[in-house]
């Protein structure tokens, strides 16, 4: 038996070398251990179910879903995940690789098409890779492990336990024989997989890669670093064009009219195609426009040039940030929808000693991967074909299908590396561009770019919000009521008409299910438009809930003339372990919420592991300061302290972060650390220097030069990543790709305080410290 | 008009537009794809390569200005892809989604050609060009410097 079609051979025409890499690793003579486990179940209606079971088309555990094995003993993993910097095709691949025994200089990994029905879900993004197929991928190594046990057991007429596999070969303890992975390949292949329930799991203890620090480098290392690694934007195929798209430049607009008379005159343009406005909310569809079809993409970016268009704008050309902003405050300064409500608040606020009020504003954000959106697709013999740097690849081929008038099976999503994700490249809209494209040139291959400016102007950007927050501090210090309104666009404005307020899983993110311990407490959530494509951007929601959260218990530790730190541990209350159902959250990230408790405990140890890393309360130098801020989000417990430095007129630097993280247990230690080393920066950046905002509807930053990301020379100089221990493999396994951006800003925000006693309310803070 | 040019020792004949962006005469019409687009306007590095031996954007250079020149890419950094840099690189894990890290390399490895052992203002200064939106700055400074070292971590 030959590997199932990954869309290897029909990717042979490209000028793929890790796809060449695979074919040539697996060669003619591979097999795939024969077996077939039932697939996990999948979101059904009208069921609670939680972690994997709860995603659409769940998970699948079996062998020969993820594992192949050549004659010549080369291991191929098969990742059903989207590798976007997080390191999962290598992580994934360890955790294979550990439960079969097999030598890692042997293990190669396949990337897979869109196919959940046949893996499992495949939506990348929620922190979930490891979280939800940790097991499953656990199960399928082990299962395989002992297809090969067996293999041996049969070839030697021995019972089976006395045989034993590791290192790539099985032994026969009593008589010292031996045969490798390889010599067994093609006995294992026709053997039943165990039975889910048979299956031997690894001792931890035993692990050799799973949790350990090792010398294993990144499967993409060579390719990356020698420029072969194949992204979306890099996709080719023979006979290829090339297309840009001019798009409207407000949200819901238009084109009104349309002259390509010059555009066609450049030579290498071939063709000109609008593609239709969507109806709105337009979900992952593309806002429409004029696409440009060539040669090459500079043929293509100077016929968009060329093109004369007139745009008409819709309704959402009065979106302006300035006004937009002051709406917010008057939202929140109000009451509003009560999505929490414990105790008497108004009752709390009256009798407090002291009350103390803050309002914060955090902008719109574009994730702005390094690689912008593209993708390339070709429509041939009734059967569409697409290449993309994709989250979502079977949403993506859903999507396909539907807009191409195509059965599901007809369409094939091969999924390149991603150049950045952060959320921008779950929505598959540039992908149907291309099919769209493609499809004016009756089937030709056409790769569609976007430039910086088309993913900064027609984004799916993070949302706007301004947090008000009150409290009442008795005459001990001590809070006794809370109070939080949170004002946003959601993201649901993607998928249904004016929704207004949060969506549950807004509301999940750093909220409602704040663990304090306070005996009055109230959240609000007034209502907010949208006005742009509000999307998901790495930690979402997190990012304003954290920031205003975590500023105003520094602000409250303040007016108590309190220790931040202290203050903040004191609020969260002693070590416990809270029902998120209990705080009003029935999402908790889609996990189980007896299974996933919020620990206060956890939390508690990351503020105070982050806190004596950073050398918490040492004297400061005059215009230094330290910040600290902690964190639960995506089922982990992250918190940040941050050192900086205020210079002459307002400048500063950030000579040094420490960060802690409790992601439960650990699998790939050293691509924990560089999430949250890559968490410090982002977070950074989006404290410091980034925002997207609007004028008539129209995205004001356009590029890097206005929208400023953080830099090398910026970048907070030291970064040290404390992980806590994760315990027991049987614990539950926490997200790691997002939890560390949410409290990098608070933390800045509250050190800058320190240094100077200016305090930030509005990000980025840019020249504000001067003010 | 011909543009004739020199990539990674290979001599190359050009008939299309003189003003085509190097960058996307590698990428398009030699399907180099190891240098990158990642802003059009000199912002990120994503495209950096060597033009007789001096880093340069290839989108801010048409591919006329390169005529009768010696490019580099990545692609052609050392023969077998073992340049110290690209070897500490890996050996530190450097790269997060990589997408950035061709034009990084270059960055780096033009520095390392006039200041071998170079301070962290050094490294500031001629690696601040280059973006990384998935934050490998301590990583590229490291690895920087180990492979300045000669490969000693």
């Amino acid at each position: 038996m030959i590997p199932r079609d990954n869309g290897l051979e029909a990717s042979t025409s490209l000028v793929n070398v890790s796809r060449r890499g695979f074919v040539a690793g697996v060669g003619a003579g591979a097999l795939v251990l024969a077996v077939g486990l039932p697939r996990g179940s999948g979101a059904q209606q009208g069921e609670n179910k939680y972690g994997a079971d709860g995603m659409p088309n769940g998970w699948r555990d079996d062998p020969k879903v993820f594992v192949a094995l050549a004659e010549d003993g080369t291991v191929t993993v098969t990742c059903h995940r989207q590798e976007m910097g997080q390191g999962v095709r290598t992580s994934i691949a360890m955790v294979v690789a550990d439960e079969l025994g097999a030598n890692w200089n042997k293990v190669r990994v396949a990337q897979a098409d869109g196919d959940e029905a046949h893996y499992g879900n495949q939506d990348t993004d929620g922190s979930r890779s490891l979280r939800h197929f940790f097991m499953p991928l656990r199960r399928a190594g082990a299962g395989a492990r002992m297809m090969l046990e067996q293999a041996a057991a049969a070839r030697w007429s021995v019972p089976v336990s006395e045989v034993r596999a590791a290192e790539h070969a099985v032994m026969h303890t009593p008589s010292g024989r031996s045969l490798g992975y390889g010599e067994l390949a093609r006995a294992a292949s026709v053997l039943p997989a165990p039975p889910r329930d048979a299956i031997r799991l690894k001792d931890p203890a035993q692990f050799r890669y799973i949790g350990r620090e090792s010398a294993i480098g990144l499967v993409d290392n060579q390719d990356i670093t020698t420029g072969r690694a194949i992204y979306g934007i890099d996709a080719r195929a023979e006979g290829m064009f090339y297309a840009l798209v001019a798009r409207p430049p407000v949200y819901g607009g238009k084109v009104a009219s349309l002259d390509e008379s010059e555009a066609l005159k450049v030579p290498g343009v071939v063709k000109v195609v609008q593609i239709d406005p969507p109806s709105i909310p337009s979900e992952f569809q593309p806002v429409g426009g004029v696409a440009v079809i060539a040669r090459n993409t500079w043929a293509a970016m100077r016929g968009r040039d060329a093109l004369k268009i007139t745009w008409e704008d819709g309704p959402n050309a009065v979106y302006s940030s300035d006004s937009y902003r002051q709406g917010l405050e008057a939202a929140v300064r109000r009451p509003a929808k009560v999505v929490r409500n414990e105790g008497d608040l108004d009752r709390a606020m009256a009798g407090a000693a002291k009350r103390v009020g803050a309002e914060y504003y955090i902008p719109h954000l574009a994730q702005t991967p390094m690689e912008p959106p593209a993708a390339l697709v070709r429509i041939q013999g009734g059967r569409c074909e697409a290449w993309a740097c994709t989250q979502s690849p079977q949403v993506t081929r859903t999507r396909l299908a539907q807009k191409l008038g195509l059965p599901e099976e007809a369409v094939t999503v091969h999924v390149t590396l991603l150049g950045g994700g952060f959320g921008r490249k779950s929505k598959p809209d540039y992908v149907i561009e291309a099919a769209l494209c493609s499809k004016a040139m009756d089937g030709a291959p056409v790769k569609v770019t976007w430039t910086r400016e088309d993913d900064l102007s027609n984004g799916y950007y993070g949302t706007v919000s301004v947090e008000r927050l009150e409290a009442g501090l008795d005459t001990n210090g001590m809070v006794v009521a809370w109070l939080h309104r949170s004002a946003a666009p959601t993201i649901g404005a993607l998928f249904a008409p004016d929704p207004k307020h949060e969506l549950p899983l807004e509301l999940g993110m750093g909220f409602i299910n704040t663990p304090f311990a306070v005996p009055n407490i109230r959240m609000e959530n007034p209502e907010a438009a949208a006005h742009v494509r509000v999307g998901w951007y790495r930690s979402v929601s997190n990012i304003p809930h954290a920031f205003a959260v975590q500023s105003f218990v520094a602000e409250l530790a303040h007016a108590a003339g309190r220790d931040p730190k202290d203050f903040l541990l004191e609020l969260i209350g002693p070590a416990r372990q809270i029902d998120p159902t209990d705080l009003g959250d029935a999402w908790n990230y889609g996990e189980d919420p007896k299974r996933y408790l919020i620990d206060t405990g956890r939390l508690r140890r990351v503020i105070e592991t982050a806190a004596e890393g950073i050398g918490w309360g040492r004297q400061m130098p005059r215009g230094r300061g330290l910040g600290i801020a902690g964190h639960y989000s995506f089922v982990s417990y992250v918190a940040v302290a941050a050192e900086v430095e205020v210079g002459e007129r307002g400048a500063f630097s950030v000579p040094r972060v420490d960060i802690a993280v409790d992601c439960g247990p650990v699998v790939n230690p050293d691509r924990v650390r560089s999430q949250m080393e890559g968490a410090v920066v982002m977070g950074h950046g989006l404290a410091t220097s980034a925002e997207i905002s609007f004028k008539n509807g129209r995205a004001v930053q356009q590029n890097f030069d206005l929208y400023e990301l953080t830099r090398i020379a910026t970048a907070p100089r030291e970064i040290r990543v404390h992980i806590l221990p994760g315990g027991d493999y049987d614990r539950p396994l926490g997200g790691v790709g997002e939890p560390g951006v949410p409290p990098m800003a608070p933390a800045l925000a509250n050190a800058i305080f320190a240094a100077t006693g200016k305090r930030i309310r509005r990000l980025p803070v840019r020249d504000q410290i001067n003010a | 008009m011909v543009t004739a040019l020199i990539v990674n020792g290979t001599e190359r004949r050009f008939d299309g537009d003189p003003d085509m962006p190097l960058l996307w005469y590698l990428r398009d019409e030699l399907g180099l794809t190891g240098t990158k687009f990642g802003c059009g306007i000199a912002q990120c590095g994503a495209c950096t390569v060597h033009v007789d031996g001096a880093p340069a954007l290839a989108c801010q250079t048409p591919v006329s200005v390169a005529e009768g020149r010696n490019v580099t890419t990545i692609e052609g950094l050392s023969p077998d892809g073992n340049h110290p840099l690209q070897v500490a690189w890996r050996e530190l894990n450097v790269a997060q989604c990589g997408y950035c890290q061709p034009g990084q390399i270059m960055q780096a490895a033009a520095l390392l050609q006039n200041t071998p052992n170079p301070s962290d203002a050094d490294i500031d200064a001629a690696m601040n060009g280059n973006l990384c939106r998935c934050g490998t700055y301590p990583r590229i400074r490291a690895a920087i410097k180990q492979a300045a070292k000669g490969g000693r971590p």
